[in-house]
């Protein structure tokens, strides 16, 4: 087991300090770097003492020890202190993030732990995205559920440096001991009244010559914000129209620009036929071949839009013309490991399962301003791993990385699909090309065509039991490639996984499936493993990775389980779980979900539960499947623990986008791909939930506990696919094995 | 090239663009009002929903031309000065948005129903079929139901 918290009690850090840069501000660097405590223990003495007697136990899983998180925190430790934190002389506080905001809500927990640590109102912290910073190495990664966990310690740590700073300077200038003075929303009193806020401080203390600083944050039981649910620092520009987005930036002279892109997925450019006639149409400035296809620069976007349209080119086949869902489902089944023979009498459950493609559909379509000149480019777009970006961008282009600044926008969400930065690339290269700023915009059509997805799996799934036991669980997933060549959001291993065999790749899958896949179950000899079968196809991590399908098939399997061994599936998986805390997000939702009620015929209840990145989450979820073909669910209940929780209105955000996604993946959103190209291509089609698809009821409960914070972000999805299936087979009286359940192609397709 | 003259969040403008140009991108590239999301230009995820004359349209589907001598309202134009409209009242109450790129076109589709129905059902609600990918949609309808009391 990893510690990620060695500096627990004295909590020291150095702090070093940069002024050079400004008169207005002080800035704060720290480096920490505490030791690492590092032990590990596997077999059977590891098993939680929690656990309970009757079932027979199953050693950790490797993502038991060291999960995903646990890793990145380790490879980002030597520069999670690298921080940034400035004051002004009004007071105001500002942070710099180097993270990406997506919609998850971090900048508000962030913002949230500053403004508790320096005792100032969280409406004086300011929260601005980090540009891309190689130096912090893989510590610019925003993915995994991992953003509090890692930033977790270094945020307070930070904050304490400069609030311990404030009062330093406050001291010096009143002749007191630091020790006699106290803090309260941002000024300084001393014992005989008097006062000084932060901004009258921040020059004076920004030259204090405070030796080595020992800052020790607050101890947890002091919050009072942290913890206490908060409305997101943004709300009011999200609901006003101010919050810029990539493309509400006003970069002078940044010209529209969309791309023609080909018929199937990874296709090439053979030969543009009527250039001559597409740039002679209104507003048309510049038509441009790129490696994705031929970018058309014009005056506004419904121009581009028309050039894209009105291309006549001549295509290159793509990378998987010869496939369709039937063929791509064919060897996802071939490349799916037999499962092990037993002995005839040993009773047990089989179960195959098939999962769809899936778009990440994030509503601002891939986008990305780019402003290359021959000396330097200024890029801007929604990026979850910048380093990488930057790069990638600068060997395109052809110019040093320290010539390449790389700015990180908020985003209209990613799900996984801004660790690619494939929109700031083309951005660049058609900027090049072009010789003018420009920006850039996929259709909604090519974001679903030739954008990212998550990958289609096949599952054999086989649990033995004997005796009201289960002995054995089997669980072998086929999967399409997960395209992880973002690397750790750093150059060095982002070119790691780009090597030429794919071998590179192929290790991250590996290690990102052992070390988020686990089960959360005593259910004996445990075995989970991963066989990936490579397509040249655009795929990536979708919320949740692995676990939304691979623990989504567990879970029907579970409740399959309990019928054959004739239990109530909460009483089962309450004796099977292994520790009281996952027990007690189960009865949260069993007891404020009423488990059991009676239901009219058509309708059932499901639950499902899941446990990662040190957090677990069990749901419970009514469905209304009177007509089967139009199933919805009507009612959710969800409890979660996820450590000490920063903001709870933030993580009841997080779960119910995970419940939502569940409904849709589950029930009706899908892709098919029909030779090398989706069929799919927007939301008509790709049948991500509506408000008519939603529950009216929705319940979900943040369990206050003291563990330290686990990943929130993904969590939700899993448990929920689990709940609505079971929900689903009940009120059917279906074994459902292939989602989307209802997947037909119900639309006609666009022209390709 | 025609010239169109409307008038948008209380103010009178005029854009050179073809007739056919649609009104999003007038308003976004030409007029730099940016509050209308592009989402799939097809009228299927509605994140530009704005008022044209008072009534919920996608600007995407509107040509240019269609505009002129109307009212354009976009959620630049809902709030009156610093004093929010209830529904974005309501919005800030829930704390609806995660990523916010939607809730331009939720908030305009919400005004919009309110206007028509003082007191919306849940099937009501059910019918605004504007796309959250973040899947807010709890939480739009709570907030829908506390903006019409609100108003009420």
């Amino acid at each position: 087991m990893i510690s990620r918290r060695p500096d627990d009690g004295d909590g020291r850090v150095n702090g070093a300090l940069m002024t050079g840069h400004a008169r207005r501000t002080f800035l704060t660097y720290l480096v920490a770097a505490p030791a690492l405590a590092v032990v590990t223990r596997i077999g059977l003495d590891a098993v939680d003492p929690d656990t309970a007697q009757a079932a027979i136990p199953t050693p950790p899983a490797p993502a038991d020890l060291v999960d995903l998180g646990d890793l990145l925190i380790l490879a980002g430790k030597p520069t999670a202190g690298m921080l940034v934190l400035s004051v002004d002389e009004d007071g105001i506080v500002h942070f710099r993030l180097p993270r990406e905001e997506v919609g998850q809500g971090l900048t508000t927990a962030v913002a949230m732990l500053v403004a508790e640590e320096l005792d100032t109102p969280l409406d004086r912290v300011r929260v601005q995205l980090e540009d891309a910073r190689p130096e912090l190495l893989f510590n610019q990664l925003t993915g995994s559920s991992n953003s509090i966990r890692s930033l977790y310690d270094p945020v307070r740590h930070t904050a304490a440096a400069a609030r311990a700073r404030m009062v330093g300077a406050a001291a010096k200038q009143w002749g007191l001991s630091a020790d006699d003075l106290t803090v309260r929303q941002g000024v300084v009193t001393a014992p005989d009244g008097r006062t000084a806020p932060y901004g009258t401080l921040s020059t004076a203390a920004a030259s204090l010559d405070l030796g080595s600083l020992i800052v020790t944050p607050k101890k947890e039981s002091e919050h009072t914000l942290v913890g206490a649910p908060t409305s997101r620092i943004d709300a009011r520009a999200l609901v006003t129209g101010g919050q810029v987005y990539t493309l509400d930036l006003d970069v002078p002279g940044a010209k529209p620009c969309m791309v023609r892109r080909p018929p199937s997925i990874n296709g090439t450019v053979k030969s543009v036929n009527n250039e001559a006639v597409v740039r002679a149409m209104p507003g048309v400035l510049d038509v441009v071949v790129i490696d994705a296809g031929v970018a058309v620069v014009a005056e506004t976007f419904g121009q581009a839009l028309d050039g894209k349209n009105a291309l006549d080119v001549t295509w290159g086949g793509g990378t998987v013309d010869a496939l369709s869902d039937d063929d791509i489902r064919a060897k996802l089944k071939a490349a799916t490991p037999s499962l092990d023979l037993l002995g005839l009498l040993v009773k047990k459950v089989d179960a195959e399962f098939d999962f769809a493609f899936v778009s990440h559909a994030p509503m601002e379509t891939n986008s990305a301003v780019a402003d290359v000149r021959a000396d330097g480019a200024e890029i801007w777009s929604g990026m979850k791993s910048p380093i990488a970006a930057q790069a990638a961008i600068a060997q395109a282009i052809g110019l040093p990385v320290s010539k390449v600044k790389v700015h990180v926008v908020q985003s209209g969400g990613s799900f996984g699909r801004r660790l690619f930065y494939d929109a700031a690339l083309e951005a660049a290269v058609v900027s090049k090309k072009s010789g003018r700023p420009v920006r850039l915009m996929w259709s909604r059509i090519d974001d679903t065509r030739h954008g990212r997805m998550r990958p289609a799996t096949h599952h054999r799934v086989r649990a033995t039991y004997a005796a009201g036991q289960v002995l054995t669980f089997v669980h072998q997933v086929a999967a399409v490639e997960t395209d992880f060549r973002h690397g750790l959001g750093d150059a060095i291993t982002a070119a790691a996984a780009g090597l030429p065999t794919g071998l590179g790749n192929a290790t991250f899958a590996q290690t990102l499936f052992l070390t988020t896949v686990k089960s959360p179950y005593n259910f004996g000899v445990t075995t989970q493993a991963l066989t990936e079968v490579p397509l040249e196809m655009h795929t990536g991590s979708w919320r949740s990775v692995y676990s939304a399908n691979t623990r989504g098939a567990e879970e029907i399997v579970v409740d399959e389980l309990a019928a054959k061994l004739g239990q109530d599936p909460v009483a089962f998986r309450r004796s099977f779980l292994k520790t009281d805390r996952q027990r007690a997000v189960l009865d949260k939702v069993a007891e404020e979900g009423g488990w059991g009620r009676t239901l009219p015929s058509g309708w059932a209840q499901g639950v499902g539960f899941h446990d990662e990145y040190t957090s677990c989450t069990a749901c419970l979820v009514e469905i209304d499947a009177t007509d089967p073909r139009k199933p919805r669910v009507t009612k959710a209940v969800i409890a979660a623990d996820v450590g000490r929780p920063v903001n709870p209105r933030g993580l009841e955000a997080q779960l119910l986008g995970g419940l939502t996604d569940a409904i849709s993946t589950t029930l009706r959103a899908g892709l098919h791909i029909d030779k090398g190209l989706p069929l799919e291509a927007s939301y008509s089609q790709f049948h991500y939930a509506r408000q008519k698809d939603s529950p009216k009821d929705v319940r979900i409960f943040v369990l206050p506990t003291d563990h330290e914070p686990g990943g929130a972000g993904e969590l939700g999805v899993p448990a929920a696919v689990g709940a609505i299936a079971n929900a689903y087979a009940r009120a059917t009286g279906t074994k459902p094995r292939s989602f989307p359940v209802n997947f037909d192609v119900d639309f006609t397709p666009f022209p390709r | 090239m025609p010239s169109h003259t409307f008038n948008v969040n209380g103010k009178t403008v005029t854009v050179d663009a073809p007739d056919d140009l649609p009104l999003l991108w007038a308003l976004r590239d030409l007029l730099g009002v940016r509050g209308p999301k592009y989402g799939c230009g097809i009228d299927v995820c509605k994140a530009c929903t704005s008022h044209l004359d008072g009534e919920a349209v996608r600007p995407c589907v509107v040509p240019v031309a269609e505009a002129a001598g109307r009212e354009v309202t976009t959620i630049e134009g809902l709030a009156d000065g610093d004093r929010l409209h209830p529904v974005q009242e309501a919005w800030l109450e829930q704390d609806v948005a995660q990523c916010g790129y939607c809730q331009p076109g939720q908030i305009m589709a919400a005004v919009a129903l309110l206007k028509r129905t003082k007191n919306p059902t849940d099937a009501d609600i059910d019918e605004i079929a504007n796309v959250c990918r973040c899947g807010t949609y709890f939480r739009i309808r709570e907030a829908i139901k506390s903006a019409a009391a609100r108003m009420a």
